[in-house]
């Protein structure tokens, strides 16, 4: 049984891109079948987070289009032999493709694959339409940031609107440090004022830039974003992982630091 | 005073989420500050027909009445301070 999945936010640069390349290939490194597609169509960036920019041949648009079949837009990922990306298209805008469209295709994908995962453009316009025309369930990411929970909110509403039941929340670049101080909302707030149910927590952590910069995913590496976001693919398949404990990881850590300050 | 600063000064967080339950609400029932200023005036002008309140403290909100679920009818909340029960009408 095949699940579609569109990662979504409505706010830019909250981590949507990230968020799915990393979901895409911690399901894959469990030996599940994965596709990941970059819906953002004018603005493509799923290949550069997962290293793969320089393989592209056909794309999202020139599958649509007909001018290639499926297989032939498919790329391989390097380390994973399950994990395969649909490129989008860099040179065409949003209105190159339709929600229908978007629905044939992903029925196509659904026989071959166990997970289809759309990384959705930000915004609520046609390209957010395309994003969640063929998907299941939806995971909203947002940071704990006035305006990111503003348009999450917005996007929620929006999937509700549109049907969706299940629809999950990723709260991303949590500074604990911070929420500590009282300068930052912390988990707990940000699910009482979206009222939705929370599938992770990623701290702020410089290894996803990092990982950005040298194009792999870091979900299943040992820091701390790495291993929320292996617990997120865990319970993307149903089990229940208990949420990490990043207080204690934070004091730990401070403690560490402070040894340094001292000399 | 950077002392009594640092006891008075409202932690950002909270700042936000006030600033967030607020923003929702409108957002979410589509009713803009302004017309949420209006209803408010138009209360106290009727409610002031019968008894003196206080208008300058008084608040109006809309709020869900189970914070769980989304799907909660909205409902609208009044807080009006009542300065003379028995203020004579007419």
């Amino acid at each position: 049984m095949s699940e579609v999945i569109v990662v979504t936010s409505g706010k830019g640069g909250v981590g949507k891109t990230t968020t799915s390349a990393n979901i895409g290939t911690g399901l894959a490194a469990m030996g599940k079948r994965v596709v990941l597609i970059d819906t953002d169509i004018g603005l493509r960036n799923l290949d550069v987070v997962m290293g793969l920019e320089n393989r592209i041949v056909y794309n999202l648009v020139d599958v649509v289009e007909g001018k290639c079949r499926i297989k032939q837009a498919l790329i391989k990922d390097k380390r994973h032999s399950t994990l395969y990306l649909m490129p989008s298209a860099q040179t065409k805008d949003k209105s190159a493709v339709n929600p229908e469209q978007m629905i044939k295709m992903i029925e196509q994908l659904r026989s071959q694959f166990d997970y289809v995962i759309l990384d959705c453009p930000a915004g609520i316009e046609q390209g957010f339409k395309n994003a969640i025309a063929g998907a299941d369930r939806a995971l909203v990411v947002t940071t704990p940031e006035v305006s990111a929970i503003r348009d999450a909110d917005r996007i929620i509403g929006l999937l509700e609107a549109g049907g969706f039941s299940k629809i999950d929340l990723i709260i991303n670049r949590l500074r604990y440090d911070m929420v500590k101080r009282g300068d930052m909302m912390s988990a707990s707030d940000v699910i009482d004022i979206l009222a939705i149910s929370l599938i992770g927590i990623v701290p702020d952590d410089e290894n996803v830039v990092i990982a950005t910069n040298q194009g792999e995913p870091l979900v299943g590496n040992g820091t701390l974003a790495g291993k929320a976001y292996q617990n997120i693919c865990y319970r993307v398949t149903g089990k229940e992982i208990p949420f990490l404990d990043f207080e204690r990881g934070v004091s730990f850590w401070t403690r560490v630091s402070g040894i340094f300050h001292k000399n | 005073m950077g002392i009594k600063n640092f006891f008075i000064r409202r932690k950002s967080r909270e700042i936000a989420k006030d600033r967030l339950k607020i923003l929702l609400i409108s957002d979410r029932v589509n009713c803009s500050p302004e017309m949420m200023e209006m209803i408010k005036t138009d209360i106290a002008k009727v409610i002031s027909k019968y008894m003196k309140i206080d208008t300058q403290s008084m608040e109006i909100q809309i709020a869900k009445t189970d914070s769980k679920g989304r799907e909660k009818t909205p409902t609208l909340y009044a807080n009006i301070p009542i300065l003379d029960l028995h203020k004579n009408v007419n």
